[in-house]
């Protein structure tokens, strides 16, 4: 039987308090619930619900955000009473993701970041203007599978190829799916470039990505 | 609420009018074909020629008229709630009425519209928010023509819980649809209480009220029934070529109309209505969607509006044979101005060819013209106070409003959405997902509300006995039954 309070944290969450969510986890714990139940039965099925009135267009990108914030604050109460007890959750994938060299746009980037960590991925976020370098270095560092470019300009969408050219001369390419996106991007880029996948918006990313993780 | 106001006519312009108004209805008076209008014009103090039926109505007449005609009135739906507003600068949309073609959804071609065609588009209405009233909107042809009016309103009352906008074509056939309305609101005395309808009446231009439409109107204020004035100058043809001399005659045609609902009861509830047009110089068309006609339109609503009374028009509907640009260029323009002019109750919804033409899917679509019209004037509100200060100093220079609370708490008031007739994707997810039209995107949606739609709460009595109304008229015109309207 779920307890009442999951069943609320659940509703905080589609309803975008995240406060609320934050005090609910609060409460859950001090109730004796366990981290896990709390996770699978309070915050999953309410991002799972907030997902679907998005797809169904219900709900819109405030939604998603406020909902995903809420997820996260309630996840950094739980993620050290994991620790303790030993446990932890199930990584969907771990990404890096950034908008490429030159390209200063953050927006859709960190749209698809929030989103993907809201859906359970372990994500590095990057930033904006970053270096080549720097995602092979963070892909080495953290073992990742998923590398996420996003360029908003035609003159930096080249580096999306660029990017994607260092990852193979460094001998990491068999290790990661490389999802690439941004205004000016579109499916047969992502082909002409050897990108794994290509999505239009933060929700189609987060299916994306997880189609991507399942192939491997 | 700081709403957008258009205004086209200066205060001295609207008095000169109102004053040549005046004039026009003393010298050379109203044309007036029904006895018991000339009789009740006389009896007010209207001087009448009974022989060439012409009544010359004194300016005191009129004022009283202003005086005793409600300033406000509302229309209640099915379920008692009172839904339109007559009066004021409230703006309400409704569907053209009386087409005489529909524009078939498979082949895209306009034919004679039957039973199951207004049985959709009533529901389709019902659905669609953006309407806040229903209108009888087509005749059916397949049943005859003498109970055209009252067989529109008979499929409507069975479908419908918004008010309506209807109107007789005939002085019999107005007293079987006050009968049905009678079915539907319970008693004549909740009829009265609590409007469900509308007749409209319309004058013949220049300066004449057909015998017809005097007994509607007559008929109308007796019951209490609202009637809306619907004069028609046709600018070059049937009025005076400038706009102005078009708005003075249409002033006239309404304040004699006015004079006669008053006269047959003090305080009948009247609305300041009209489908007036500008006269195509080349074709003989009679084009609703060119800007002459919407200047005669604004110009007349803001008479009324000076004159304290509930306004109506007919804009946003378009000439183009089609669903096409033009279609979508007329509609728009129109049905934006209107909005901004702050009229009562918008007619022209769905229509197409010279309001000869109902589309379900142009229905669907302009509901979005509507929407974006609605927003345009409901202009800017101020949210917070400090209006941004407060809100920008928090997030600095950082662009990270799109995870603000702030913006979670207003973005659905601020920057409400369109449906899906209004494409908003990337240019790869429009492809994917087979790179549609406004059109299909329209009949998709059109699909979705008709599936969704639930029966109003009409009792299986007042079903029977607005069925038994109806067979009756029938068969006075020679039809032993009635279409099957459950046939979709």
């Amino acid at each position: 039987m779920t307890h009442e309070i999951l069943t609320q944290l659940t509703e905080s969450l589609v309803a975008g308090e995240p406060e609320a969510a934050v005090d609910l986890t609060r409460q859950a714990l001090q109730a004796g619930i366990e981290p896990l139940e709390i996770i699978q039965q309070g915050l999953i099925p309410g991002m799972n619900i907030v997902g679907e009135k998005f797809q169904s267009g219900e709900y819109y990108l405030p939604d998603l955000i406020i909902a995903a914030d809420g997820m996260q604050q309630a996840m950094q109460i739980l993620e050290p009473e994991l620790v303790t007890r030993q446990q932890k959750i199930e990584t969907a994938g771990t990404v890096v993701i950034g908008t490429v060299k030159g390209d200063i746009h953050e927006i859709g980037k960190s749209l698809v970041a929030t989103m993907l960590s809201a859906n359970g991925f372990t994500v590095h976020d990057m930033g904006v203007d970053v270096p080549t370098e720097t995602f092979l270095a963070k892909v080495r560092e953290t073992n990742a599978n998923l590398v996420g470019l996003s360029a908003l300009l035609t003159t930096t969408m080249t580096v999306q190829r660029e990017v994607i050219q260092a990852l193979q001369a460094a001998g990491l390419r068999s290790q990661v799916k490389v999802m690439v996106g941004g205004a000016p991007v579109t499916q047969s880029w992502a082909d002409e470039v050897g990108a794994d996948g290509f999505a239009e918006d933060a929700m189609s990313a987060v299916t994306l990505a997880r189609r991507l993780v399942a192939q491997k | 609420m700081t709403p957008l106001h258009l205004t086209t006519l200066s205060p001295e312009t609207i008095h000169k009018i109102i004053d040549e108004a005046l004039a026009l209805i003393v010298d050379p008076g109203i044309r007036v074909h029904n006895p018991q209008a000339l009789n009740l014009l006389a009896e007010a103090g209207a001087e009448v020629d009974f022989s060439a039926q012409i009544a010359h109505i004194p300016e005191a007449l009129v004022r009283r008229a202003l005086e005793s005609v409600p300033k406000t009135f509302y229309l209640y739906n099915l379920d008692g709630q009172p839904v339109v507003q007559y009066g004021g600068d409230a703006v309400h949309f409704d569907p053209g009425s009386t087409a005489v073609t529909i524009l078939d959804s498979l082949s895209g071609a306009q034919r004679p519209p039957v039973t199951a065609d207004l049985v959709k588009l009533v529901r389709l209405v019902e659905m669609l928010p953006q309407y806040n009233a229903q209108s009888t909107a087509l005749i059916c042809r397949d049943v005859p023509e003498g109970m055209g009016d009252l067989y529109r309103l008979y499929l409507a009352l069975n479908e419908m819980r918004k008010p309506i906008i209807t109107g007789a074509f005939g002085k019999q056939t107005w007293w079987t649809m006050y009968e049905m309305l009678v079915v539907a609101a319970g008693s004549e005395a909740a009829l009265a209480e609590k409007p469900l309808a509308v007749f409209d009446v319309c004058p013949t231009p220049p300066l004449l009220w057909s015998d017809l439409t005097c007994q509607n109107l007559i008929d109308c204020a007796l019951k209490g029934v609202p009637a809306e004035l619907i004069s028609m100058p046709l600018a070059g043809a049937t009025a005076p070529v400038t706009l102005a001399a078009s708005v003075v005659q249409h002033t006239a045609e309404n304040l004699s109309g006015l004079v006669i609902s008053q006269s047959a009861r003090a305080g009948a509830p009247v609305v300041w209505g009209g489908a007036p047009a500008a006269f195509d110089m080349r074709h003989g068309t009679t084009p609703m969607g060119d800007p002459a006609t919407w200047l005669i339109d604004l110009a007349y609503v803001q008479v009324g509006k000076a004159l304290g009374l509930p306004t109506h028009t007919y804009m946003g509907s378009s000439d183009a044979k089609t669903l096409d640009m033009q279609a979508g260029m007329e509609s728009s323009n129109g049905a934006l101005l209107a909005a901004l002019a702050g009229v009562n109750m918008v007619s022209g919804a769905g229509m197409l060819d010279y309001l000869r033409c109902q589309s379900l899917e142009k229905l669907v679509i302009d509901a979005e013209i509507i929407r974006m019209a609605r927003r345009v004037a409901a202009g800017i509100e101020i949210r917070d106070e400090p209006i941004a200060l407060e809100i920008m100093r928090r997030s600095g220079h950082r662009a990270d409003y799109l995870s603000q609370p702030h913006t979670h708490r207003w973005f659905r008031k601020e920057l409400p959405m369109p449906s899906e007739v209004i494409d908003r994707s990337p240019l790869e997810a429009w492809e994917k997902a087979g790179r549609s039209t406004t059109v299909e995107r329209a009949q998709a949606r059109m699909q979705t509300l008709l599936a969704a739609y639930e029966p109003n709460a009409l009792s299986t009595e007042q079903r029977a006995a607005l069925h038994e109304i109806t067979l009756r008229a029938a068969r006075q015109n020679g039809l032993d039954q009635l279409p099957d309207r459950t046939l979709l």
